[in-house]
């Protein structure tokens, strides 16, 4: 890809591999790092806007738009805060239904980002269908585990992108029981295959660059946590989801004109994702998953985060085996939703996307209409980490004498880690550059 | 053997599903690697390479001046346009804007309206270029994609079905929602392509395929007025994935008119 360099300037115009669009522009000052900016242009679309006056009811169909990648993420963070809006208490087998339709979204996430997207950075292929020349079977198993993640989206939800079968209280229809059981072999498959992927994964050449992060991640006593929870952070914070406002804001940042999401007192960065989750939850993962953590030897207090491809396999393992046991208990029986009644009031809530926490608050009024909603995706909580990760990644490469090309390079790789997600650009403004004199 | 179509793929304001619809392709996306050359498609590879391309998958709609630019370039580089969802086909769910007022709606979102520079409008792609072929769907059925790309490796016309959702119903055996249950649905005036999905799942099609041809929507919402549905009801229906269709925007439009008050019109 063309790579526009100066002797101040290193520019990565279109960064690939990557959902949505967005570059990195690095300045130099005396042949220093001076500073690192992410730069998404993905033109804003408005949907807090949009939302507004519409029927409640329509709010998961619509924010699942946001994403084509985590649309389930969406429809998740968007069915809970309304029913904490309604006071609707929804029945535990549309809750482990819900779980369910989660793992599939992370199955078709993860599988993507770690074959396709991720592990050509570890061969400096230019993509997984180039890798596939070198590993043909590494990358048709991953397809494999990423069509079986779409199979189970489209089984519960309807289809795999935008799913159709969410609403307010649960779901449409309850899942076919057929449709269902005809799932079993893939998904025992699936956990093997999952397995061998983070095998393959943890072999791979990691370098060596670590920084003191705030994980923060939902955690649940009972479960690896993905619809709900407590907000906890590697620094001690535990909070329920009702406190997000008062421990995390969006700043706008004069030299950066982008909202970053950061910690309220402290204004520092914090880490989101699959590394997060796991070092808060590890003893929460599938019993294979927890096994293989240890095999593979994930250290505990990880903090690299070029290691996020071996958590991203481990949840991967995870989804399949959860998955896999919800399935093998499911009976078409019972309710596949709750009735309510509309009334005037608020609510929120956070669930786990494949990237980390998915924050959405919505007031809504006695006619059933939205009046207002905010949505607060992970992508924008991890901006700022990312730009400190680079300033400090790109000043150790820089010292060991990586030349500008190398830079840009590393760069990206360091960026795809994070697994962006720029179309969850609700709160993303277009950057303009000023040139330094 | 003749050489491999250049394909290329851009986005523009969009939530990057339809061209995700490739990458979804599992069983095929190797084999169509074999039968066309991926010469640009940032989201799967580094290796961006430039123009002139054979085939241009164009996803997301017109909402920046900058992007309407980018597009005319992206046209002057492609032989064959084709644009791949709702978006790029007729505004998508950002083309709600169309009906507000867009200063108002960029202070609501943004706390520094300043930095935002955005259309008052979401437009679709042939309003600012020719396009050669429109792909329906929010998203696109990925089925369809790879029938198209094949089609075009071999020389052949593409073609999509363009009976309406209903049709599809009567072959799957879903009973009628709009008869049984008397709940309004889009299938009647909306484009086959999803399978049918939503009333197979107990819910009214909300047509994100866009309108079939023809589609008389205005005698379908005529139809829901005599079952009882009130425009309050009706005008999010036709306005959402595919609200700037000029056979939904026509209907939601006349619906506003029978209004007593416009207040709210905006929904």
């Amino acid at each position: 890809m063309p790579i526009v360099t100066s002797n101040d300037l290193i520019e990565v115009p279109i960064l690939t591999r990557v959902e949505g669009e967005g570059g990195v522009t690095i300045r130099l000052r005396d042949g220093a790092i001076d500073n690192v900016k992410l730069n998404i242009y993905e033109p804003p679309r408005l949907f807090e806007a949009l939302l507004r006056g519409r029927p409640l009811e329509e709010t998961p169909d619509i924010t699942a738009r946001i994403c084509g990648i985590c649309p389930v993420a969406y429809q998740m963070s968007s069915v809970h805060a309304l029913e904490a809006a309604l006071g609707i208490q929804i029945t535990p087998k549309i809750r482990r239904l819900r779980r369910l339709l989660y793992c599939g979204e992370w199955i078709e996430s993860h599988a993507l980002h770690v074959h396709l997207l991720h592990a050509p950075d570890f061969f400096g292929a230019a993509s997984g269908i180039a890798l596939a020349q070198r590993f043909p079977d590494e990358i048709k198993r991953g397809l494999q585990l990423k069509k079986f993640g779409n199979r189970m989206l489209e089984v519960v939800g309807g289809r795999a992108i935008h799913p159709i079968n969410v609403r307010v209280g649960g779901f449409h229809r309850l899942p076919n029981a057929q449709e269902m059981a005809s799932l079993i072999p893939h998904f025992e498959w699936g956990v093997q295959a999952a397995t061998e992927a983070t095998r393959w994964a943890a072999t791979f050449y990691f370098p060596d660059f670590e920084q003191p992060y705030e994980y923060v991640s939902l955690t649940h006593p009972d479960e690896y946590p993905m619809n709900e929870g407590e907000i906890v952070s590697s620094t001690g914070l535990k909070i329920p989801v009702t406190e997000y406002d008062q421990n995390f804001v969006e700043e706008h940042v004069a030299h950066s004109t982008a909202l970053h999401a950061v910690r309220r007192k402290e204004r520092t960065s914090y880490f989101l994702g699959p590394l997060a989750r796991i070092n808060h939850n590890r003893d929460r993962l599938s019993p294979t998953a927890r096994r293989l953590a240890d095999e593979v030897g994930l250290a505990a207090d990880c903090r690299n985060p070029f290691k996020n491809i071996i958590a991203r396999c481990l949840e991967l393992v995870h989804a399949y085996e959860e998955a896999l046991s919800i399935l093998r208990d499911y009976d078409s029986t019972g309710i596949a939703h709750v009735d309510y009644q509309h009334q005037d009031g608020s609510g929120c809530a956070a669930t786990e996307a494949p990237r980390g926490i998915l924050f959405h608050e919505y007031r809504v009024d006695q006619a059933g209409r939205i009046v207002s909603g905010r949505i607060i995706p992970p992508t924008s909580q991890n901006q700022r980490q990312i730009e400190h990760d680079l300033v400090q990644h790109l000043t150790s490469r820089l010292q060991a004498g990586a030349t500008r090309d190398e830079l840009a390079i590393d760069c990206e790789r360091l960026v795809r880690t994070y697994d962006l997600c720029i179309s969850c650009s609700t709160h993303f403004l277009k950057v303009r550059w000023e040139e330094s004199s | 053997m003749p050489r491999k179509p250049r394909l290329a793929v851009f986005k523009f304001a969009s939530c990057d599903g339809c061209q995700l619809s490739l990458l979804d392709a599992e069983d095929e996306l190797l084999a169509i690697c074999d039968r066309v050359e991926i010469a640009h498609f940032a989201e799967a590879s580094s290796d961006l390479q430039p123009g002139p391309y054979d085939v241009a998958l164009v996803e997301g709609s017109i909402t920046t001046e900058e992007d309407a630019a980018r597009i005319r370039r992206v046209r002057a580089d492609s032989k064959f346009l084709m644009t791949i969802g709702a978006c790029a086909t007729a505004g998508g769910i950002q083309s709600l804007r169309n009906w507000g007022q867009i200063d108002e709606w960029v202070q609501s979102v943004y706390p520094s309206p300043e930095f935002i520079r955005t259309l008052a409008t979401s437009s679709a792609i042939a309003d600012h270029v020719l396009v050669d072929f429109a792909l329906h769907g929010c998203p696109i059925n990925h089925h369809q994609l790879v029938d198209i790309l094949v089609a075009l490796a071999e020389g052949r016309q593409p073609r999509v079905p363009s009976h309406s959702v209903c049709l599809d119903c009567k072959h799957r055996g879903t009973v009628c929602h709009v008869v049984a249950r008397g709940i309004p649905c889009l299938g009647p005036v909306t484009q086959s392509g999803c399978g049918a999905i939503c009333p197979a799942y107990d819910r009214g099609c909300y047509g994100c395929f866009g309108p079939s041809q023809p589609a008389n929507t205005t005698s379908l919402v005529s139809q829901f007025r005599i079952h009882g549905h009130s425009p309050e009801k009706l005008v999010p229906l036709l306005r959402s994935f595919n609200a700037a269709a000029p056979e939904f925007q026509h209907a939601s439009e006349q619906l506003v008119i029978l209004r007593p008050s416009n207040e709210g019109c905006r929904s």
